[in-house]
């Protein structure tokens, strides 16, 4: 395999913001910094954006297209405003920032996120939320498969991913705590709201669906409970800020007949080596 | 974690490589250097009749057998070596040549089944010769290295092909080697594979049992046999040979309307040991038609999108981004079923 030089320059170049062939790429701009990412590593934009970090706030990336891992392991209260496709695991790990992408986001955002915010102006695709611990998630449109697998909760860290679109199969697989809602308000390839074998593996946790959803189409060790008022309560407190940045009509939504998938038990092997 | 990248030109309009070079390269993280390459249709417009086969061998004696194998069973139109470049990121550790050849008059009414018994007959009988590809008008260049250094390697960005495959490696069961880098290809059709397919012993024996023979050590092949029999052989649309190879399960099929729930039926019976297990998302081509195709539960990557000539699928959103600024929606195909663009001209 080949080495890459870019790795070498990462380790020579102290500073990544000083260098001649990156520092034309970033200005200031209000309260802004601005980095021009196109074509541009991976890895060098992560390391640009960490350096960055250390003096500003708020970082906006424009021109994005594909590079992964941005504002990885992340803590602090910064704002980071994506512009274009953002790559595979997009904020994996972080721990506090606001991150706002004008565009699609591939495979993984917020992939073990701790705390923060992800919204996404467009679509996200397979494993979205995977892991997740904290936080919050929005999107606007579609979301791929296994949104939300493993996601978990403790105690008033419950983390919440909400859909505009629609979601595949196997949405909150083998999940163990949080809140995943899918509305369906636009449904662009398919009349489903969501795919098949929602919630196997279920045992902590809950999920919305805006629409009826049949008993069948459920994985093992998920149930539907009842939807009660508490949970309309629930929803109008959560959809709020949703509504508010997509600039959605919060009644319309609420009006809708909704689905809540739940565990069967928190427990489902509990007795698996005593019976 | 390889990387699949597909461009056609719905119009049969040629490019040169360097739209597919630039998508596999987008996706250059998910490779580790050990296999990348191209395949290319429309890039032998002189020789269009002839099939042309790309052949790698370890030493001058595989190729003079092969040559002697060649002359006893097909006509050699015209042969040559296969320009390459001398770069540093991939020592030359074949010679790679390129035959144009006709089928002899007498076999011309099967000359397709006769043309895969001559190739199965050099991959499985002459030791250290491998043929990389055997379709006609088109070629696969490919070898141990990033995409990027295989395309300087074979020249790739001078070709002009109207459907182009790309793929990047990250070998996790089987040997990277050049033969083992994909596409994998017979005749027609080509393959580009990220995943793996976990029923390959079912699918090999399958295939042995319909004259194919599975010699390059890797688990993408059947998917290319698979096709060719299905498709070509047993004259399957691409819609009805994707539920072959990816069916609904059981439980889908119980509910269809009743016509489709026996034609479904049928096609799972039959073709159970098709049946393509593991995850999985293939881009598959032939000289008309280009097709991505995910496993059953989606367990790997792939998009699409497509503008005003072109159809793009990839396994990243990024790679299509790059090369198309203005493509219509682009989406995620469901798992299992195929997204299918053809050429819209002959």
């Amino acid at each position: 395999m080949n080495v890459d030089s870019s790795i070498l320059d990462i380790i020579r170049a102290k500073k990544l913001i000083e260098r001649r062939d990156i520092a034309p790429r970033i200005r200031e701009e209000g309260d802004f910094v601005v980095v021009d990412a196109k074509g541009l590593h991976y890895r060098i934009l992560n390391e640009v954006v960490y350096e960055l970090a250390e003096k500003y706030k708020k970082i906006k990336l424009i021109n994005v297209n594909g590079q992964r891992y941005i504002a990885d392991g992340l803590r602090g209260d910064y704002y980071i405003e994506i512009h274009g496709t953002a790559g595979d695991d997009l904020g994996a790990f972080m721990n506090g920032p606001e991150i706002v992408v004008y565009g699609n986001v591939q495979d993984g955002a917020g992939n073990t996120m701790n705390a923060g915010k992800i919204i996404v102006h467009g679509n996200a695709t397979d494993i979205l939320g995977h892991s997740m611990r904290g936080g919050v998630i929005y999107v606007e449109g579609d979301v791929g498969y296994r949104v939300g697998v493993h996601m978990k909760e403790y105690k008033d860290q419950v983390p919440i991913i909400v859909a505009g679109g629609t979601a595949g199969d196997f949405l909150g697989e083998y999940m163990a705590g949080g809140r995943i809602i899918i509305l369906g308000l636009k449904r662009r390839f398919t009349s489903e709201i969501v795919g098949d074998w929602i919630a196997a593996g279920i045992h902590g946790g809950a999920i919305y669906i805006r629409d009826s959803i049949e008993e069948d189409r459920l994985g093992y060790g998920a149930k539907i409970a009842e939807f009660t008022e508490e949970d309309k309560k629930y929803l109008a407190k959560i959809l709020e800020e949703y509504c508010r940045t997509f600039g959605y009509d919060l009644n319309k939504i609420l009006e809708h007949e909704f689905t809540k998938i739940v565990p069967e038990s928190h427990r489902p092997y509990g007795k698996m080596y005593t019976d | 974690m390889c990387g699949l990248a597909g461009i056609l030109n719905r119009y049969g309009k040629r490019i040169s490589g360097n739209k597919i070079i630039t998508m596999a390269n987008m996706m250059e993280p998910r490779y580790d250097g050990r296999g990348g390459g191209f395949a290319a249709y429309g890039i032998y417009p002189q020789h269009r009749d002839c099939y042309a086969l790309h052949i790698y061998f370890d030493n001058e004696d595989a190729k003079e057998l092969t040559e002697e194998f060649l002359k006893e069973h097909v006509l050699i139109v015209k042969d040559e070596e296969i320009p390459t470049r001398k770069i540093k990121e991939i020592p030359k550790r074949y010679i790679t040549w390129r035959y144009f050849v006709e089928v002899p008059e007498k076999f011309k009414n099967n000359e397709h089944d006769y043309m895969i018994s001559v190739v199965m007959g050099i991959n499985d009988g002459i030791e250290g010769a491998y043929v990389i590809s055997s379709g006609k008008n088109m070629g696969v260049f490919k070898a141990t290295g990033m995409p990027r250094d295989v395309a300087r390697l074979f020249k790739v960005e001078k070709y002009k092909g109207y459907l182009w495959l790309a793929h990047g490696r990250f070998p996790t069961n089987t040997p990277g080697w050049w033969g083992g880098a994909h596409p994998f290809n017979i005749l027609d059709w080509s393959v580009v594979h990220n995943g793996e397919i976990s029923s390959y012993g079912t699918n090999m024996r399958y295939l042995e049992m319909h004259g194919y023979k599975c010699r390059l050590l890797t688990d993408t092949e059947v998917v290319a046999y698979l096709f060719d029999l299905l498709v070509r052989r047993h004259r399957l649309p691409y819609e009805l040979a994707a539920v072959a190879l990816t069916p609904p399960f059981w439980k889908h099929i119980e509910k269809m309307p009743p016509e489709k729930k026996k034609l479904y039926t049928y096609i799972r019976m039959t073709y159970a040991p098709a049946m393509l297990n593991g995850p999985f998302a293939i881009i598959v081509a032939n000289s008309t038609t280009m097709i991505g195709l995910n496993d059953r539960i989606k367990l790997r990557p792939l998009v699409t999108a497509k503008d005003d000539e072109f159809t793009y699928i990839a396994s990243e959103e990024a790679a299509i981004r790059e090369v198309a600024p203005n493509i219509e929606e682009l989406f995620a195909p469901k798992a299992g079923v195929p997204v299918i663009a053809k050429l819209e001209v002959d």
